[in-house]
């Protein structure tokens, strides 16, 4: 799923500083699981954002509304009617969300709640960790299922560097280095051989850096 | 020959070859290069200049090395994958060869979370194995990594890095075989301290016969203070230095602990010649290049040869 995090308070402050009637709209999807920006958030964020303006001696006028997802027009237009009652649209989805909903209302501005980490697990309650970066072109079956590009700090396609010791990356401890994991895991599937196949350089252009992407599917076209 | 570099002759010849590094200045100033090169011209055969190591911006690693070019020193240019793309690595080796430049050693870099720039974007279109096999293409193919044809091919011979302490160990061995395999010329390894474990990377080394296929330099590094050898110790990722070498410096008063240092160093260099296998010996004096005659002389290794 993708992975996100509220932004600190004092930023969504300022970001709907200069607005009195506002739409906290949560989302279903990802966010949720994530405990970020789904309707249980929705609900604490109003609520702090509503205490807040009243200490400051102001007043906030809060929709709270949760969509299923921000990421499909069908489930957008739902808020249609409501939206000419407002001036600002608070988005707790990613940031594919967030651009959506600002697609498809032009004229009212769409603000981002949630920073969007990364695609990722949860490893346990509270605690979530990334495993894809999306580039486009897996690598996955020469790596022993682990991937180098989100795994390996460096990215490193024939890694480890030098910079690993006792498991860990150089960049800190707290981060397992991906090519250890690469290679216990070649070593359990007896692979370990495959240590030496040498990676080429990679075809980037499937990711980012091909420009902005699109999955075009004619069979499922309408 | 692969390359016009002073340092391959020497190899070539069969002497022990002695390398040596040069940190460029944190600023625009030529005569900071000058002057190292001044110390270690002659000394050495050739002399590796680094690429804005633990990710300080400095001098660019080639600019350095033009200039101790036109001193007469055989420079080693060295490359991080971390700062470049594709296209910048290829247009930086055409205008080194171009300048008179022979020797690239192929690095990833050390991360950016080390430097004066921590908020950076790192780049990483390539690893130091990927790097190596492009400059091979590049020279002895002609052709550019998609295969374009280029016009005077870089003459280069290629250097990598080899750290026989990091981990996971098992590995350490296979991947210099991985090195070799793309085309690698030269090794100079991280700072040994730890020679138990050295020998016994070698061991792996020459079983299967990588030895023969490759030019290993062995790596010392003097430790100027006790300082500096825990930090070493403690807070450089992949390096192995035994508390005997802390206690050694430890058991001589303070002010002759940066001597000691030295001898320890000097002896180290005299166990490498050694080992079979090691073809040279690669002395980073970090910021300390003033101390690297010495070394070279106390180790029995200057004059050296004529090529």
């Amino acid at each position: 799923m993708i992975v996100g995090e509220r932004k600190p308070m004092e930023e969504i402050e300022a970001m709907i500083d200069p607005f009195e009637k506002i739409i906290v709209l949560g989302c279903r999807e990802c966010v949720t699981v994530c405990s970020a920006g789904g309707e249980k958030e929705v609900g604490i964020l109003s609520s702090a954002l509503r205490l807040s303006r009243k200490q400051n001696g102001r007043s906030i006028d809060i929709k709270e509304f949760t969509l299923e997802r921000q990421c499909d027009h069908e489930y957008i237009e739902q808020i249609r009617s409501m939206v000419p009652n407002y001036e600002a649209i608070l988005s707790m989805a990613c940031g594919a969300g967030v651009q959506f909903v600002a697609e498809s209302y032009p004229e009212i501005p769409v603000l981002p709640a949630i920073n969007t980490n990364f695609i990722g697990v949860t490893e346990e309650q509270g605690y979530w960790t990334e495993r894809c970066q999306a580039c486009g072109n897996c690598v996955l079956h020469l790596t022993g299922g682990i991937c180098p590009i989100s795994r390996c700090s460096k990215s490193l396609l024939n890694g480890p560097c030098g910079g690993s010791s006792n498991g860990k990356c150089e960049v800190n401890a707290e981060i397992v280095c991906g090519w250890q994991l690469i290679i216990e895991r070649l070593k359990s599937l007896g692979q370990l051989e495959r240590y030496e196949e040498y990676i080429p350089v990679k075809d980037w252009s499937t990711s980012r850096d091909g420009g902005p992407r699109k999955v075009v599917r004619e069979d499922l076209r309408l | 020959m692969k390359s016009a570099s002073r340092l391959e002759k020497v190899l070539e010849k069969g002497e022990f070859a002695v390398t040596s590094e040069c940190g460029p200045p944190r600023g625009a100033d030529a005569e900071v290069i000058r002057k190292k090169g001044e110390l270690l011209k002659d000394v050495v055969d050739a002399v590796n200049v680094t690429d804005n190591q633990t990710s300080v911006v400095r001098m660019s690693s080639a600019a350095s090395c033009f200039i101790l070019k036109g001193m007469g020193l055989d420079p080693v240019l060295q490359m991080v994958t971390r700062d470049r793309n594709r296209i910048a690595i290829q247009s930086d080796i055409l205008g080194a060869a171009a300048v008179g430049i022979n020797n690239i050693l192929c690095l990833s870099g050390d991360h950016q979370v080390f430097g004066d720039h921590p908020k950076a974007k790192n780049v990483y279109d390539m690893d130091s194995i990927q790097l190596i096999h492009s400059v091979k293409t590049m020279r002895d193919e002609g052709r550019f990594i998609e295969g374009e044809e280029i016009k005077g091919s870089p003459k280069l011979f290629i250097g990598a890095a080899c750290n026989p302490f990091a981990d996971p160990f098992e590995i350490r061995v296979p991947r210099l075989a991985k090195k070799v395999n793309a085309g690698v010329d030269f090794i100079q390894t991280q700072c040994i301290y730890n020679l138990e474990k050295f020998e016994e990377w070698m061991q792996g080394v020459r079983d299967r016969g990588l030895h023969e296929k490759v030019y290993i330099l062995a790596g010392v590094t003097p430790m100027k203070s006790v300082g500096m050898a825990k930090y070493m110790k403690n807070m450089v990722p992949g390096m192995d230095v035994p508390d005997e070498i802390i206690e050694r410096l430890k058991g001589v008063p303070k002010e002759q602990r940066a001597e000691e240092g030295i001898k320890i160093c000097v002896e180290t260099i005299q166990k490498l010649r050694e080992i079979e296998g090691v073809s040279g010996v690669h002395i980073m004096a970090i910021e300390w290049e003033e101390k690297v005659p010495e070394i070279v002389k106390a180790a029995g290794l200057y004059p050296r040869p004529q090529v």
